[in-house]
């Protein structure tokens, strides 16, 4: 357990450095550790600013805010997983991200809320608003597992539309194409001020979840066993669904909707450390962050000078990986 | 003392599931709860369970009303065995049974020692033991009703609710069910449809029909072919084999006297 955990921390460090050194500016991964003494004022190499500059200002922040999201998206997933006993649970799936998108979409374009809500807090009131509609539906339909993610693709079309018609009716060419490649998930010009955010959130979110992860475990057999077990559903779940929809708002706001890690992520995890969520939070932060960072270098890499949004990136390359994780569990079964 | 209900009553949708119960089930005993669909056994068991609170009386446990003993020592207290328990969440037979610690957890989690020592405890008690490592969609659906009844013994309850256990169990996984729970050390209430069983493992029967108890006692007491006929609107015969035990033996054909009228609520 421990020795996972710090394989992980490792796997996770490592990622980072290494593809900070990736990408059409050649930069070697010296020059990244020297850059990085510098900055943390433990050494002072001599630096060309130029290199410094594509590092510390452009590359870094940007493997550390792919893998705060990889982390987040991941922990959104299977906290929603436990609770609504559903494997296709994940903010994107639910509407969740849409929701947000619109919000923060309504925030950045119309204005509305301006300077008083920012993008953030347009994000999470757009997320609050479709998380409450599809439970809501999802009830209305006579509840169920099948109801919600029913729910939440009408929801996903719903807010999908409101965004566009908003883009549509107010955004001039330029404005539409930047806010259509951030919908696909971008980490363009991320800064480290994304870098405070996103970390902040995710890693308070993660500490929060992983606190009740036994709580998590009590789900599997439905919320009336569960609060046989002395667990308070109601609030637990108000909780941890309020924490999800804050979370994926920040991480939105921040870097687009970005689908696939929260649904899938956590299925991998689970394949390597079991459906425990004492463990299964941690593995599923770290495996999230580790596959995010490495992702994101390759779209940003893949058709260099042009940018793939890492939305894009997740599913072309979490697809196949997912498929053949699967298949090899299959096999040692 | 310990769990009882007193006159409790439990509306849904403004019809009276439950009307006025009372149960004060002895220590240690086994109390079948009888009576047709829809007569109220499975609402009085969530209630007895803290699932849902009466319009009115009260479930007490040690006298204390179950809405202020603070959750976590109701279910140090009270276990629960419902009637669909099922997951799509892999886990394997001591992963289930390990549940029934989260009661005893503290902040910083529970005492592993002890935790063991109880799951081990009641996977013996259901004959898991050798089971224990097997995943729960590979059981059938006699194990996953004693990995169910093993993880509500993992809790040391002093009270085990039941709702029709034997429910989708062939004849033998029945009987073997009943007698591990009438032998548990605990006081047990267990919804029943099986008159024969209930006669065969409990000490006493409460007989519900619309909510409202019609009948209470001993097998011998409650079993007649008038509460029969009355209550289900079968003919039957009821006999007291050589051993002392009561059973029913049901006959075709309508009743002579009329089904008790369901009062309209």
């Amino acid at each position: 357990m421990l020795l996972l955990a710090l394989g992980g921390l490792a796997a996770l460090v490592l990622s980072v450095l290494a593809t900070s050194a990736l990408g059409p500016a050649d930069v070697s991964l010296v020059v990244v550790r020297d850059v990085l003494l510098n900055h943390l004022g433990l050494a002072d190499v001599p630096v060309r600013p130029a290199k410094d500059a594509i590092v510390w200002e452009e590359r870094l922040p940007r493997a550390l805010t792919a893998a705060a999201c990889g982390a987040g998206l991941g922990i959104c997933g299977v906290v929603m997983q436990a609770l609504l006993r559903n494997p296709l649970a994940d903010p994107f799936v639910l509407g969740i991200s849409s929701g947000a998108s619109t919000g923060a979409v309504v925030v950045g374009v119309l204005g509305l809320g301006g300077t008083a809500l920012g993008l953030p807090g347009g994000a999470f009131v757009g997320a609050l608003l479709a998380f409450g509609l599809v439970l809501l539906l999802a009830r209305l339909a006579g509840g169920g597992t099948e109801r919600v993610v029913l729910a939440g693709v009408a929801g996903t079309q719903l807010f999908s539309a409101l965004t566009s018609a908003v883009i549509f009716a107010v955004a001039d060419s330029d404005e539409t194409r930047g806010v259509m490649f951030w919908l696909l998930g971008s980490l363009e010009g991320v800064r480290w001020h994304d870098v405070a955010v996103s970390s902040a959130v995710v890693v308070v979110g993660t500490a929060i979840c992983w606190a009740r992860a036994p709580a998590l475990d009590a789900f599997a057999f439905g919320d009336e066993v569960a609060a046989s077990l002395g667990i308070a559903v109601g609030r637990l779940r108000l909780l941890l669904l309020v924490l999800t929809a804050l979370v994926t708002a920040a991480l939105v706001s921040v870097a687009g909707a970005i689908g696939f890690v929260g649904l899938v992520l956590p299925h991998a995890a689970r394949l390597l450390v079991g459906p425990g969520h004492v463990r299964l939070v941690p593995a599923t932060a770290l495996a999230g962050a580790v596959f995010m960072v490495w992702v994101d270098a390759v779209s940003r890499i893949a058709f260099a000078p042009t940018p793939l949004p890492v939305g894009v990136g997740t599913a072309l390359i979490g697809v196949p990986a997912f498929v053949l994780v699967m298949l090899r569990r299959r096999r040692t079964l | 003392m310990t769990l009882e209900a007193r006159q409790v009553a439990w509306r849904r949708g403004g019809v009276l599931v439950v009307d006025g119960v009372s149960l004060h089930p002895a220590r240690g005993a086994t109390v079948g709860l009888l009576g047709p669909n829809g007569s109220g056994k499975s609402s009085l068991l969530r209630l007895l369970a803290g699932a849902v609170r009466p319009d009115e009386g009260a479930v007490a446990l040690d006298g204390v009303p179950l809405r202020s003993v603070p959750r976590r020592d109701v279910a140090r207290a009270v276990a629960v065995v419902s009637q669909h328990a099922d997951t799509e969440v892999d886990l394997c037979v001591r992963d289930v049974v390990r549940l029934g610690r989260h009661p005893h957890r503290g902040l910083l989690g529970g005492d592993p020692g002890r935790d063991d020592a109880a799951v081990d405890a009641a996977l013996a008690h259901t004959g898991l033991t050798d089971r224990a490592e097997r995943k729960w969609h590979t059981l059938s659906g006699g194990e996953r009703q004693r990995a169910q009844i093993a993880r509500a013994l993992a809790q040391e309850p002093r009270e085990l609710l039941l709702d029709e256990p034997t429910n989708h169990l062939d004849i033998h996984h029945q009987l073997e069910l009943l007698q591990l729970v009438a032998r548990l050390p605990v006081t047990s209430v267990v919804a029943l449809h099986d008159l024969n069983l209930a006669a065969m493992f409990c000490d006493q029967l409460v007989v519900l029909t619309a909510g409202r108890v019609v009948a209470a006692g001993t097998p011998a007491e409650v079993l007649t072919a008038e509460l029969v006929a009355r209550v289900y609107g079968v003919r039957a015969r009821v006999r007291t084999e050589d051993d002392g035990r009561t059973s029913v033996l049901f006959e075709p054909g309508p009743v002579d006297a009329p089904a008790e009228p369901v009062p309209s609520a």
